[in-house]
């Protein structure tokens, strides 16, 4: 039998059988390479995690090492008491579309080399051209900043891109999160100017600006509910 | 070119330079200015792109009889795309760093000028096997490019190769700077066109009036 290769109806058959043949293949390729891209991402998490803290594992120690200084991972509410639930699984971008009061707040503990406890927040907002994301460590004074690591996604290198090297990063070292008993997360300003309160600042990035607002937007945003539960680690 | 006689030499080395798709067809451009700032994501968009190119025009080719006339351009557009992504997931599960880095460039192989062109004019014309050696020939010419391109922008920009560092400390010591402009997407347009300089400096027949 002769088929009519220009008919409506072979073309709408071909394309049907088509899109079910390449469909079922990626469907395929999704589903066995899964676990291997959910191990990368887990990887690449807790290398972000290590890094605030100034720990640069190599590629294959991250596993061991995210196990050997992060000591303990929980989830605390806005009123900074433990909740239920998997730290690591929380998704930040998701909780901080939430109203600050019900979200849950992922907290790393970590506990370096010396012996020393430091407490890792983990922080999401928007840049200039997409989200942008980090980790904040803290000393055991819960107020004091030990380490700062900033990402993005598509941020302008040169520009605001520098948000994620450490000339940056490293300026938040040794800021504090409380003035006087008061909570006031750092504040990002442009360079030689001050803040409006007496909170502690550092420099933006010059022609960065969007991008350096949308870090300081960002820590206000996603400390801000860790207010009580620093509160208490600071009265213990 | 679309003819079944010509020998299968011409096809697989002809898009290495007289018919480079990059530097004679200026096809591809746009990835080779947002890859290149480093080798090794050049490399591996050179691969990808190999892979994607060599499957996609067999896959096309052994279907080129059947596929309705009026939609054969959609047809090669989803083979393109599912091929893409499966290599993006591969990527995705195997060098998870450099597909990072990639980012979106992986997906946009798929609207690269240079798959579309070599489909339509070549395998929706020509045998499997033919059409296999002509995709891995314009995908290793333009893995070619990207990899010179890389090479210099690395080097000069960077200092380092595949993240060795190549230039010692001695020279930064004594003064030497690295050039933060070859980071830089111009850059890669202007090592492009010197590339092109060279080769049409041996390649008369090639120079435009």
């Amino acid at each position: 039998m002769k088929i009519n290769k220009q008919s409506n109806l072979y073309t709408v058959i071909y394309i049907i059988v088509l899109v079910v043949v390449v469909g079922t293949a990626l469907a395929f390729t999704s589903m066995s390479l899964r676990e291997r891209q959910q191990a990368n991402i887990d990887a690449d998490k807790m290398r972000q995690i290590l890094a605030s803290v100034h720990i640069v594992p190599e590629k294959a120690d991250i596993l061991s090492d995210f196990d050997r200084y992060v000591t303990r991972q929980y989830l605390v509410d806005a009123a900074g008491n433990e909740a239920a639930g998997d730290a690591f699984a929380v998704n930040v971008a998701a909780q901080i579309k939430l109203p600050a009061d019900r979200r849950e707040l992922p907290v790393y503990e970590c506990t370096l080399a010396d012996g020393t406890v430091k407490y890792i927040l983990p922080v999401y907002g928007a840049g200039l051209w997409g989200p942008i994301w980090g980790y904040v460590s803290l000393d055991a004074d819960a107020s004091t900043v030990y380490g700062a690591y900033f990402a993005h996604q598509g941020e302008t290198p040169g520009l605001g891109a520098e948000i994620e090297k450490p000339a940056f990063q490293d300026q938040f070292r040794g800021k504090q999160l409380f003035k006087d008993g008061r909570f006031m997360p750092v504040a990002v300003v442009k360079a030689g100017q001050k803040p409006a309160g007496d909170e502690d600042y550092v420099d933006g990035i010059s022609g960065g600006t969007i991008t350096s607002k949308g870090v300081g937007a960002m820590l206000d945003d996603c400390l801000s509910p860790y207010q009580n539960f620093l509160n208490k680690l600071r009265n213990r | 070119m679309a003819d079944n006689n010509t020998s299968w030499k011409t096809v697989l080395f002809n898009p290495f330079s007289k018919n480079n798709p990059v530097i004679v067809q200026i096809l591809g451009i746009c990835s080779v200015l947002a890859v290149t700032a480093k080798l090794e994501p050049a490399i591996v968009m050179g691969l990808s792109v190999i892979a994607v190119l060599a499957f996609s025009n067999v896959i096309i080719s052994l279907l080129r009889n059947t596929i309705p006339n009026s939609i054969r351009i959609i047809v090669q557009l989803v083979v393109v795309a599912g091929l893409v992504i499966i290599v993006s997931e591969l990527l995705k599960a195997y060098v998870y760093d450099v597909s990072v880095q990639l980012s979106v460039f992986i997906g946009l192989i798929i609207t690269n000028c240079i798959l579309m062109g070599r489909l339509e004019a070549f395998a929706m014309a020509n045998r499997p096997w033919a059409s296999f050696l002509d995709g891995v020939g314009n995908g290793v010419g333009y893995a070619c490019i990207l990899i010179i391109v890389g090479f210099f922008r690395e080097l000069l920009g960077s200092g380092t190769l595949l993240g060795f560092r190549v230039i010692p400390q001695a020279a930064y010591d004594a003064g030497y700077v690295n050039n933060g402009l070859m980071i830089l997407p111009p850059m890669a347009l202007i090592v492009v066109a010197c590339i092109i300089w060279v080769h049409r400096h041996y390649n008369k027949d090639l120079q435009e009036d």
